[in-house]
């Protein structure tokens, strides 16, 4: 809920900061949506398993029968129902904001269908590795922006792409980097978990 | 219980955290149906031993081997399966009642025992209903309790289990780790309590 409120609040200055031009608008529109989404959905992603940690309940759960990776695909799947799938659902409403078609906002609804996923996974492997950090959601950030460069890229390039009517292959990559992010990430967030615990 | 587990040995254990060595050269070895207090200054590394049985932390030398009848177990992975962990933090969810907790907790280990008779057991049914955060610190200790006991687990490892408990919660603990070794289970309790049960005693000294 959060995220999404603060999903609404920085999308919203945007025009306040850019001006009304709705062509300019449009065009940036796929970008600062994209960014958008990555902060907010960052923002509720350190305590993905710091609060576990913290009261003791992480080692009850490293020790049950469930590996520690299909308790991360656990995590990442909540993290994504509750913040990256209601982003994206109302992110077509903030795409008309921006002047954009309506079906470049279906392009829009749709790449941030296929790219959320990638941003919760990748944030739970970040997340994993700072749990042991009092402030790690200041550090969290550092981690996790570099390594969601790609997603955002493509994310925004499949908005351009249908924009301009020109297909560029942005959404075939990025469905490529989100399957392997969601591939990946539990095994190195739980190892990331196995560390901090034996710290 | 999966399998019951025959035997616990510890071998040339040794622990250090950061620059400092906690401990070396610990051996002992526990058979089912036996308790082991472990007694130490703080700061002894009571703690540590408890996390090195537990599987979560490396010891700097040494091993431990878990037997059962049918042969021993070394992976700390599969240690983990025989582990019941009952530590300083309580690992429950202040947003969930008391009931909801221990039904988490029962269907994550995979246990059929009646979450309403362990509430009963423990003493808390009363509170069962209650988000736990206005729980006392001695019923959430009695809920922690529950849920060692929902765990179905074979080898205990206690963690100050009788901080914060009134004279009835203490009895309590010492009939359940009672229980426990008459059905053959194996538990090891990190206390400065004096207790009545029969164990073995392992004083950590602190290293010289």
């Amino acid at each position: 809920m959060l995220a999404l409120a603060f999903f609404a609040c920085v999308t919203a200055l945007v025009p306040l900061g850019v001006g009304s031009d709705l062509k300019l608008l449009a065009r940036i529109a796929g970008g600062v949506l994209w960014v958008a989404a990555v902060l907010a959905t960052l923002l509720s992603l350190d305590r993905l398993f710091q609060s576990d940690f913290e009261d003791g309940a992480l080692d009850l759960i490293a020790l049950a029968p469930q590996s520690l990776e299909s308790v991360a695909v656990a995590k990442i799947a909540a993290h994504w129902l509750t913040t990256g799938l209601p982003l994206t659902v109302i992110s077509p409403l903030f795409g008309i904001l921006f002047g954009l078609p309506l079906p470049v906002c279906g392009a829009l609804f749709l790449s941030l269908l296929i790219g959320t996923p990638a941003i919760s996974a990748i944030g739970a492997v970040g997340a994993s590795l700072t749990l042991s950090i009092r402030r790690g959601g200041l550090i969290l950030p550092l981690i996790v922006l570099p390594l969601l460069a790609p997603a955002v890229i493509f994310g925004a390039g499949v908005v351009l792409a249908a924009l301009d009517g020109m297909p560029n292959g942005a959404l075939g990559l990025l469905a490529a980097f989100s399957l392997l992010a969601v591939c990946l990430a539990p095994f190195a967030a739980a190892a990331g978990v196995r560390l901090n615990l034996a710290g | 219980m999966v399998t019951a587990l025959a035997k616990l040995e510890a071998k040339n254990l040794a622990c250090v955290r950061g620059v400092r060595a906690l401990f070396r050269d610990l051996n002992f070895s526990i058979e089912a149906g036996r308790a082991l207090v472990v007694e130490g200054a703080n700061g002894a590394g009571k703690t540590s031993l408890l996390r090195i049985l537990g599987g979560f932390l490396a010891p700097a030398a040494g091993e431990i081997v878990l037997s059962t009848a049918s042969g021993p177990i070394s992976e700390a992975e599969e240690r983990g399966q025989h582990v019941g962990w009952f530590g300083h933090q309580d690992g429950l969810k202040p947003q969930l009642t008391a009931k909801e907790n221990l039904q988490f907790a029962a269907r994550l280990y995979g246990s059929t025992q009646d979450v309403t008779a362990l509430l009963d057991w423990a003493g808390i049914s009363r509170a069962a209903d209650f988000p736990t955060q206005y729980l006392s610190a001695g019923q959430k200790k009695r809920l922690s309790l529950a849920r060692l006991k929902a765990s179905g687990r074979s080898l205990w490892l206690l963690d100050e289990p009788f901080a914060a408990l009134d004279v009835a919660g203490k009895k309590l603990v010492e009939h359940m780790l009672a229980d426990h070794c008459a059905a053959g289970g194996i538990a090891i309790v990190a206390t400065h309590e004096h207790m009545t049960l029969d164990a073995a005693h392992l004083t950590l000294a602190g290293h010289p």
